[in-house]
């Protein structure tokens, strides 16, 4: 591997003028990799947290059927 | 006398058997195909592979970032505005690639109605319209300071910028039915016409006059880059590669957790995931 292209950490923002198109460029490849990378992970979470209240829902809807059977078997 | 009579019995068995075990071993070669199919089995599968495919992309695209912004030589010509190359030409490799994936997903999900190649049509297209932008934007930025503008309508420009439209005409069309079965036909036939448009990107600049240079990275002969700056690229490109892939995984294995919701496993894994929740 060739050395370190630049002799001061300025030099290396600046680029010699092209530093403005080159940082841009990588910034915005940050940003939309990110953007795509978080997308699923938050979808996926809001997947897990929905499905589980449902599934609780239905949990607690079936104890109190079974409840008020037994209530209702008593009486 | 007795070996001569037996011998043609033997025989013909013997052949049974051969094809019969032929028919076995032909379905055992094609198991992985059916297997792949089922969304359960892709799903653990994908499961174990997506540290080391997220792993082994982040550490080749920081290798690649560095490398490439700090260590390759700068260009005799460009300068170094040229360091754009690394993003660039990897991300647009990856959007022609995902595209061919997309429409070779689409061309299975149509031919063998296979679940898994419909979910994965469907994952490659936002993918692929990210990496889509970034060529584009990248390849704006490269062009200011190296041909003094930022977009011309030439083939190649506008080849890519019909290829990125193709890719939200696909994310939209799938948005635009309400259940799956149509959505990912009409987008699997928009995807499979839009395909005609990958060869005309990848010659465009030998078909007609462009502002764009020709390919640097060749397949038959020696490319013409110094291998001090061909090196960072591959790295690049590698990386790129791995974390498209990173993504299709986790777009595909949500795509599939909302499709299988109502099924036994996936029950059973939000019921996992809650007890997980509980005991923290």
């Amino acid at each position: 591997m060739p050395p370190f292209q630049f002799d001061s950490l300025n030099e290396f923002l600046h680029m010699q003028g092209h530093g403005i198109f080159v940082w841009s460029v990588y910034a915005a490849a940050l940003i939309v990799l990110s953007l795509l990378l978080l997308s699923p992970l938050r979808k996926r979470k809001r997947f897990f947290v929905e499905q589980a209240m449902l599934l609780r829902r239905q949990q607690q809807a079936a104890l109190k059927s079974a409840a008020s059977l037994t209530a209702k078997e008593s009486s | 006398m007795h070996l001569i009579l037996n011998n043609p019995v033997s025989y013909k068995t013997d052949q049974n058997n051969k094809s019969a075990s032929n028919k076995t071993a032909a379905n055992g070669r094609w198991l992985w195909f059916f297997k792949m199919g089922s969304p359960r089995w892709f799903y653990q599968i994908s499961g174990r592979c997506l540290p080391w495919l997220g792993g082994l992309s982040i550490f080749l695209l920081v290798l690649g970032v560095v490398w490439g912004l700090g260590f390759a030589p700068a260009d005799f010509k460009q300068g170094n505005s040229y360091r754009i190359i690394f993003i660039h030409v990897p991300a647009s490799t990856v959007s022609m690639a995902g595209y061919m994936l997309m429409a070779t997903a689409a061309a299975i999900s149509l031919i063998w109605k296979m679940k898994l190649a419909e979910v994965v049509m469907k994952c490659a297209a936002p993918i692929g319209a990210g990496m889509a932008l970034i060529s584009l934007f990248s390849g704006a930025l490269w062009g200011k300071p190296t041909w003094g503008t930022y977009w011309v309508w030439d083939a190649r420009l506008t080849s890519m910028l019909i290829l990125f439209f193709l890719y939200l005409g696909v994310i939209g069309l799938y948005e635009a039915f309400e259940d799956n079965i149509s959505a990912s036909k009409a987008c699997a036939v928009l995807s499979l016409v839009g395909s005609v448009n990958i060869p005309i990107i990848y010659w465009s600049v030998e078909w007609w006059n462009s502002l764009h240079q020709p390919a640097t990275i060749k397949f038959t002969e020696e490319s013409s880059m110094h291998p001090d700056m061909l090196q960072p690229l591959l790295v690049m490109i590698a990386g790129f590669y791995c974390f498209f892939g990173f993504l299709l995984l986790l777009y595909s294995r949500y795509e599939i957790l909302q499709r299988e919701r109502n099924t036994q496993w996936v029950k059973a894994l939000v019921q996992t995931q809650l007890q997980s929740q509980v005991e923290k």
